[in-house]
Parts: structure tokens; sequence; C-alpha cells
């Protein structure tokens, strides 16, 4: 990596401060808002009130909000988020555990949305206007509609009860057996991700075949194989990039529901129980976690970026 | 002697949503070897669609028909089969482009373009590829070659990028350059160079060169002979001397006419009317309503086929015998 990448990296990575520092303050006031009491949670409805006070106070909720905030940052610079109130484990270790999952299925369903939209995106664009071509564009909007809790549901019906190819949930130990199980919820992930990719990469696929320089490849006598792969696609992948890139965020978000879904034991499951339970620090760990991922892989992406296209310089 | 390209008979008509469009009309002209035949014309005329028919890259979304023959050293070019293409284009009929800063692609090294093209057409390591394209670009009057050689495009200036173009498209010692507008998009000064460069590059390689363009500073310049074209028709076929001494279709009079002279002193004239719709066959000629010769044999297919009026000279005006000079 030249210099000027790294100095830009660096320059990112220390904006992410602010950055972090604006949502921990953002969550921490807008969980506290939501109606719930940590403490009357975790005994249940019928424990005495002299119990959840005792508890609260040891929880040292019962402190104002601004000192609970300070505690919580003093905390957080010293590398501690604090422990969970449900699980009583560390926050960090929580998140650890789970970091890992999560990641996989972000980045399995980046490349099987990445697999499934570049054929298709190209079928459409060569073929334009065909049968095909508006088969795929009605069938991206159907995907793009359908909830993913209900695809991922279907799915596990299909194929993983009536036709025993795919477990039905879980996570597994080995890497074909992730593969295997995180297939599923990938592929419901992709049934919404991949509409957004193909139809950008349709038009700029459409803009490139008529490009002069695609022209000049042909009447240099390059074979048309080499021509798409080559030329066409290479160019027209720029743009898709920073759209995945956009997306990331996105796909986090849509990682949540699936993994709840095929009991995925990832963060997103995590941080759908830590919801539930009003479970405040691994609520503001997690969304400080996934704030990071997102600004982190947009880093990547630019950097990614200039790799691919010579003519951008980062400033 | 044979010539290296014959064009004959060429129709080309699209198929457009609402209309069809009779693009080319019945073209014939050839190219000897060696020879710099200029394709002149307005925009719209058909000589650019012309020049890409011959390579077979006639955009191909939309709908057309091709017809005619285009003889290339004993074979009909429009007919050949796909994998055939291959050793015709780039290898054998070399191709420049109007605009050099799109006809580059923008993420490849310039040589990495020029080893492609080379690799496809001849049995080279990436090695001695790589040395021929600093060599290529050392042809094409590139300074300091070994720098510009690892350089992307846009790190080149325009006349920088045409002339890459051209050793892309000399690369593997073609028989035949088309060069559509080839210096249109670039400076005047530039234009000179890059016009110069191409005849230095005719004479080393003795290739058939067919300049399409509608300058006809150009044509008088560096071509042989001529073909006139007017909405997809030739109008005339001529030396270049002939041509400018004594036109003999009242289009090229006009188009000659309308060129501004730096020692006149009237207005500049130029030619009445705008092209015809060309959404049915041809019939006649059909620069003939905004001719002032005109009259009702103009439009008569047979009168105004292309016929030889001296030696060399070929024009399709039935009234070529009333024209004598300016």
């Amino acid at each position: 990596m030249d210099i000027g990448r790294l100095q830009y990296a660096v320059k990112h990575i220390v904006s992410l401060v602010p950055v972090l520092l604006g949502i921990s303050i953002i969550t921490f006031f807008m969980i506290r808002l939501i109606p719930g009491d940590p403490a009357q949670i975790l005994l249940g409805p019928r424990a005495n009130p002299e119990t959840v006070q005792r508890v609260t106070e040891r929880m040292g909720l019962d402190q104002p909000l601004l000192n609970q905030y300070l505690i919580y940052m003093q905390n957080l610079f010293q590398g501690n988020m604090g422990d969970s109130i449900i699980i009583q484990q560390p926050v960090l270790t929580l998140i650890g555990e789970r970091l890992d999952v999560t990641l996989f299925l972000v980045i399995y369903t980046t490349i099987l949305s990445v697999l499934i939209s570049v054929p298709i995106a190209m079928w459409s664009a060569v073929r334009k206007d065909s049968l095909l071509d508006n088969g795929f564009r009605a069938a991206s909007i159907t995907g793009l509609s359908m909830p993913s809790f209900w695809i991922g549901i279907l799915l596990m019906l299909l194929l993983s009860i009536k036709v025993k190819l795919f477990p039905v949930s879980g996570y597994g130990n080995t890497f074909t057996e992730h593969l295997r199980h995180l297939f599923l919820p990938a592929l419901t992930i992709s049934f919404s991700l991949t509409p957004v990719l193909i139809r950008p990469l349709r038009t700029k696929i459409i803009t490139i075949l008529s490009a002069e320089f695609v022209e000049a490849a042909r009447a240099r006598g390059i074979k048309e194989s080499q021509v798409m792969i080559k030329h066409v696609l290479r160019n027209a992948v720029l743009g898709t990039v920073t759209i995945l890139g956009v997306n990331v965020g996105w796909l986090l978000g849509g990682s949540v529901i699936v993994e709840t879904v095929f009991s995925v034991p990832g963060l997103g499951q995590l941080l759908i129980s830590s919801i539930l339970t009003r479970d405040y620090p691994v609520i503001q760990g997690l969304v400080l976690v996934f704030a990071a991922l997102v600004i982190v892989v947009n880093l990547l992406t630019d950097i990614l970026y200039t790799i691919l296209d010579p003519r951008v310089k980062l400033e | 002697m044979d010539p290296l390209l014959e064009v004959k008979d060429l129709e080309i008509v699209l198929e457009l949503k609402e209309r069809s469009v009779y693009a080319v009309n019945s073209v014939s002209f050839d190219v000897r070897q060696g020879e710099t035949i200029g394709l002149v014309g307005e925009s719209g005329s058909g000589k650019s669609m012309t020049c890409r028919s011959i390579l077979n890259l006639l955009p191909g979304t939309k709908s057309k028909t091709v017809k005619g023959s285009v003889q290339f050293e004993g074979r009909d070019l429009l007919t050949l089969p796909k994998q055939e293409w291959q050793q015709v284009r780039g290898k054998q009929i070399g191709m420049i482009l109007q605009d050099p800063t799109s006809s580059l692609d923008p993420v490849y090294r310039v040589g990495d373009q020029i080893v492609d093209t080379l690799r496809t057409h001849q049995k080279m390591s990436k090695k001695e590829a790589w040395e021929r394209a600093i060599k290529l670009l050392q042809q094409v009057g590139i300074p300091s070659p070994e720098k510009r050689v690892s350089q992307y495009p846009h790190e080149l200036s325009g006349g920088m990028r045409q002339r890459v173009m051209i050793a892309l498209a000399i690369s593997c010692n073609p028989k035949l350059l088309l060069a559509d507008e080839p210096t249109t998009a670039l400076d005047v000064t530039v234009q000179d160079q890059v016009l110069r460069l191409l005849k230095q590059l005719q004479r080393e390689l003795g290739m058939g060169i067919l300049l399409v363009t509608h300058n006809l500073g150009i044509v008088a310049e560096m071509c042989d002979r001529v073909v006139v074209l007017y909405a997809g028709k030739v109008m005339e076929i001529a030396s270049v001397e002939q041509l400018f001494a004594a036109p003999k279709n009242m289009y090229t009079k006009g188009l000659i006419r309308s060129v501004p002279q730096l020692d006149s002193t009237g207005r500049l004239e130029g030619i009445p009317g705008s092209l015809p719709r060309m959404n049915q066959p041809l019939a006649g000629c059909p620069f003939r309503e905004r001719c002032s010769l005109a009259t009702e044999e103009c439009a008569d297919a047979e009168k105004t086929r292309l016929q030889e009026v001296s030696p060399g000279h070929w024009s399709a005006c039935v009234h070529h015998e009333r024209m004598c000079g300016f």
C-alpha cells in the first residue's frame, strides 16, 4: 500500500473517534427512553419492589443519567464495555465470541450476492429488453419486496424440511459446516441484496457496451469473452463496489433478523435478545461495534476503489 | 493490380422502432495497396457506417440488414464466420476511432492494452510483447516510451493517446488501416502531426488507408482518391486532383465551395437545405431537392447511376456535362 492510501486510512480511523462518541451518546440515552426496567425484567414480574430497588442500585441505574454516562465512558476508554446485566459476563467477551459468526455471514452473503448478480446483470444487459431481461427485472422487484424473515422461513421449509439439503439452524464447527449452515441465511439476505446490485450493474454494463474502447478492443480482434470480462465487466464493477460498501450497514441490519430466524449464534441474535431484556451495556456495545464495522468497511471500499480505478486518488 | 479492399453494392438498412433508415445505398468503391482513399461526406451520410461494416462492427442492438459484399484478399468479409473475424480484425485490418480519450480502456496501462492485442494475434511471451510495445510507441513518435508504456491513458495528452491508438492499430502490421475521423477530436497543431505520422507509417508499412473525414483540407493533404458520399449514396469518385480541379457533381461542388478560404473576400457559401429523410429506399439522386441543376431526370434511378465520365473519374450526376470548373 502506498503512502497516500496509508495516510488516508490513518486519517479516517482517527475521524472514527468523534463519530463513535456521537453514536455512544445517542444510543446511551435512546435506550433509556424505551419503557422497561432491566432490574424488573431480570427479576420477573412478581419480584417485590424492595428487591427491584436493591438490584437497581447495585447496577448503578439509580444514579443521575449524566453520571451513568460518565462512568460508562470512563470504562469505555479503558477498553471495558461493562458487564451484561442478564448474562453476567463482560460485554466484550460476549461480542468477541459472536463477531466471527456475523462476519462470516456478511462476507458469505456478499460473495454469494456478487456471484448471483454478475451473470444475471451481464445477461440482462447483453439481451436488453428481451423476455429474460424483463423476467429478471420482475424477479428482482419481487425479491426486493418480500420481507427477509418470510423468505427465510420459506427457504427453510423448502430446502431443509421438504428437501433435506441444508440444516435448519445453527453454525457448525468446521469451515465446511459453516458454509453449509450459513448457506440459507446468506441466500435469504442475498434475495434483497442482489436486486440492489443487479440494476445499477446492468445499466452500467449497457453504457459500457457502447463505449468506444469496447468497440476499439473488438476492432483489434480481442476475443468477445475477453472483451466482456476484461473490459466491460472490469469497468462496470467500479460503481458496484461503492454500492456494496454503502450496503454493508444495511446487510448487518439484515443479518440481525435472519440470524434470529435461523438461530445463528451471531451478533444479531445477541442484539435482539439484549433489546428484549433491556440489557443496556450489551446494546450499547453492539451498536458501537456495528457502527465501527460500517465505517471500516466504507474505508476499505474507498481504498479498494483506488486500486480498481487508477484515475481515482485519495485526498 | 487487384484492389486490396473492394466494397460492392453495400446496403445497410437499420430497423428502428417506428421506421427503417436506409443508411447506406448501394455503395461501391475500392482501396488499393499503399493508397489512401478519402471517404467524405457530412454527418449522417453513412461514411462511418460504411467504415464500420467493413469490420462487422455495426452496433448490434439495433436490428439491421446488410447486403452486398466487402471483398478483402479474396474473402467476403460480410459472410465471414465468427471465428475468422479474429484473424482479420486487428491483424490484417487495423482501425483508429475518432475520440482518443474514450477509445482506450481507462483501467489498464497503455502497455497492457498493446500486449493484449499482440498476444491475441501472435505467439509471443509477455516479456517479448512488452518490449515490442515499447518499440511501437517509439515508432509512433512517443517520447520516452519506456516510461509511457506503464502509464494509464488518463496520464497522456489527447495527441499522445491518438498515437497510442495508432500504435495499437499497426501493432500487427495490417495491410489496411481504417481511420474514422482520426483527428476530429484533436487540436489543429496536433492534427497535423498525427496526419503526418499516418503518412510516414503508410510509407514504412505499405498499408492502404481508408480515411473517413468531413474535412476537405485533410482530403487534399492526405488522399490519393476520394469517395464522396451523400445520404448513403456515392456521388462521385475521383482522384484528388480531378476532384478539386473539376468536380463532376453538384454536391461535391457545394462541399468544396463551403470550405472557408483565406484569400477570399466574399461570404462563405453553404449548401441550402438539409439531408433528406432516409426512411425509404433511395430513388434517383438524393441531392436533387437542394440542387440548382435539378430536372425530372434526377429522380430516375437508372440515369443517376454512378458512371465513368473520364478515366478514373466517376460521377452519379445526370448533368455532369453541364459542369465545368467553378
